[in-house]
């Protein structure tokens, strides 16, 4: 069995009354691909928030290749090699594809091998003819493009991507999950998504989230044709 | 890479020595100087401001400390080249622990602003209130709201009797400008500078891709600090007298003026803005029959609701678009070169 690269032992996330991360035991092995799904409000953000360091939790530990990082800022963890892409496009508006892609690069690298680095990926998601444009004046698409490749070009061992494929044309999901795909290669990757068709298409292994708790954790076959996951997505009471 | 940054400095230095050779001839070296201090002063602000991101209220409290700490230093020392030193380090030292605080706190924009409104606030109230004889350092008297007369000038380095006035000293403060806009631009050049532009664009992701927003931002305010540091000690020289109105709320929203007017994330234009401002106000003091700071108040607001990237963006688009027009191969060319803009300024 491969190593195990992220853990959590009883992740609990409160907001005041509200717990939005209930309890959560999560195991992820080495180029591993694992899809979060859940409604709206089920808590897989928060999990991620937790993860990534965005947020603290309440109670609970992180670990990642055996090293617990709970508490621990963001750009220490992202020092790990841990690449991270949030729900919302976060990248550099007003500098052009490359700059941003060499900004990533330059964290790992020196500033030449950063250039190569940055090139090479440019390359590899078919950005060139944008790649001297800004951000800002990108497409959706290309921007959320452009989000990957700052993740790809860390070399990082774990990957968590929320909702890579939000507000994506059908052309674009495709591209992305041959992306994901290679990405899978060298990286454990995490995808919070409720997309199910997106879903259907890419992921081997699941774990459903529902009022902050992991409801259940199995192959994707198994977990859609689930009567309790169904129930939940339709809003009906959990059995 | 190499040849791009060759030719930005050999046009700073072409264009830097036609305006110190030139400008004496209109106006007096005197007046010169100070414009020259101020430019350095929005230049600072323009700085953290423009490619760092850091709006700060209390510029005027660095430049008001470099001002104090070369007067002190100078009256304890006798010879003007420690305090030189000792006044940018000071202020330096001051945003190190200044900004560690806030940015490791986490504070972002409005409080930010807040913090450094009050501690330049502080400062001012401090120093109007030391005019006992009680305040002492060193041999130095702190003076309260009479500032601080009769200190060493800026003297020829270990020839405390040779002192640099007149028109020496605003080729002194001149050079001293370029060398100070050389080395910004270097740094913004450096992978710190793209870094900390980086950071100003979005500071999430930044720290998303692994770097230390709140160190970098903390050693980019230290660093802008210096500078008006700088601007501060030059100032004591030129005035002669430091004065606790250095520290005054007026002139920290001045040079927040000045980097609007003159155009954020440029090197040039809070020099320009400065400058040009201050020049302003000096032409408008000759004359009482409106109030100066009524004039600079419309310009703020003008150039808010017409011009709001500032002066110089708008003068190099427009240089930009006519050669454009000229030849349609390069339109290309030109919107790659407006993309950079903004980075190299």
């Amino acid at each position: 069995m491969a190593e195990v690269v992220l853990e959590t032992q009883a992740l609990t996330m409160r907001f005041g009354g509200v717990v939005a991360s209930d309890n959560v035991n999560f195991k992820l092995r080495a180029r591993e691909l694992r899809c979060l799904i859940g409604p709206n409000g089920a808590g897989k953000s928060t999990f991620f928030k937790c993860v990534t360091g965005l947020l603290t939790p309440t109670e609970g530990q992180v670990f990642m290749r055996g090293q617990e990082t709970t508490g621990w800022m963001p750009h220490q963890i992202a020092s790990l090699g841990v690449g991270i892409k949030t729900q919302t496009p976060n990248v550099m508006d007003n500098l052009s594809v490359f700059e941003n892609i060499w900004l990533a690069a330059r964290r790992f690298h020196s500033v030449d091998e950063a250039k190569h680095k940055a090139e090479a990926v440019i390359e590899r998601l078919a950005l060139n003819s944008i790649a001297r444009s800004d951000l800002g004046n990108l497409a959706h698409g290309e921007r959320q493009r452009v989000e990957l490749g700052l993740v790809a070009v860390g070399d990082p061992w774990l990957v968590l991507l929320d909702e890579p494929a939000a507000g994506m044309s059908a052309e674009d999901v495709e591209r992305m999950t041959e992306i994901i795909h290679e990405l899978t290669k060298t990286a454990a990757v995490v995808i919070v998504e409720h997309d199910m068709q997106f879903i259907r298409s890419i992921a081997q292994t699941v774990t459903v989230f529902h009022q902050g708790a992991v409801l259940m954790e199995d192959h994707v076959d198994k977990v859609m044709s689930d009567e309790t996951v169904r129930n939940v997505y339709l809003g009906k009471k959990a059995g | 890479m190499q040849d791009r940054m060759g030719k930005d400095v050999m046009t700073t230095l072409v264009v830097a020595g036609g305006l110190i050779w030139l400008l004496p001839q209109l106006v007096s070296t005197y007046t010169l100087t100070v414009l020259i201090i101020y430019g350095m002063l929005g230049f600072s602000l323009g700085l953290i401001w423009g490619f760092g991101g850091i709006l700060c209220f209390g510029q005027a409290a660095f430049f008001g400390l470099g001002a104090y700490t070369y007067a002190i230093a100078a009256i304890n020392i006798g010879e003007s080249t420690l305090p030189m030193l000792i006044a940018i380090l000071v202020p330096a030292i001051a945003a190190l622990l200044l900004g560690a605080m806030m940015f490791y706190g986490r504070l972002t924009d409005v409080y930010l602003g807040v913090i450094t409104l009050v501690v330049t606030l502080i400062l001012f109230k401090f120093i109007n209130s030391t005019a006992g004889p009680q305040f002492v350092i060193g041999t130095a008297r702190l003076g309260g709201f009479n500032g601080i007369p009769g200190f060493q000038t800026l003297n020829v380095p270990g020839d405390p009797d040779a002192y640099i006035w007149g028109d020496a000293y605003y080729y002194v403060c001149a050079v001293m400008m370029v060398l100070v806009y050389l080395l910004v631009s270097a740094l913004l050049r450096s992978s710190f500078g793209r870094i900390a532009v980086g950071i100003r664009e979005n500071e999430t992701r930044m720290s998303l891709m692994g770097y230390d927003v709140a160190a970098r931002k903390t050693i980019l305010f230290a660093i802008g600090a210096a500078i008006a540091g700088l601007a501060g000690a030059l100032f004591a020289n030129w005035g002669e007298i430091v004065t606790p109105g250095l520290f005054s709320l007026g002139q920290s929203a001045e040079i927040i003026i000045w980097c609007i007017v003159g155009g954020l994330g440029t090197r040039f234009g809070p020099i320009l803005g400065a400058a040009g401002l201050a020049y302003l106000k000096f032409a408008l003091g000759q004359q009482s029959l409106i109030d100066n700071t009524l004039i600079t108040g419309l310009i703020l607001v003008l150039f808010v609701l017409f011009l709001p990237k500032g002066l110089v963006p708008a003068i190099s688009s427009l240089w930009k678009v006519s050669f454009a027009r000229r030849s349609p191969s390069r339109v290309h060319q030109a919107r790659r070169m407006r993309n950079r803009g903004r980075a190299n300024g």
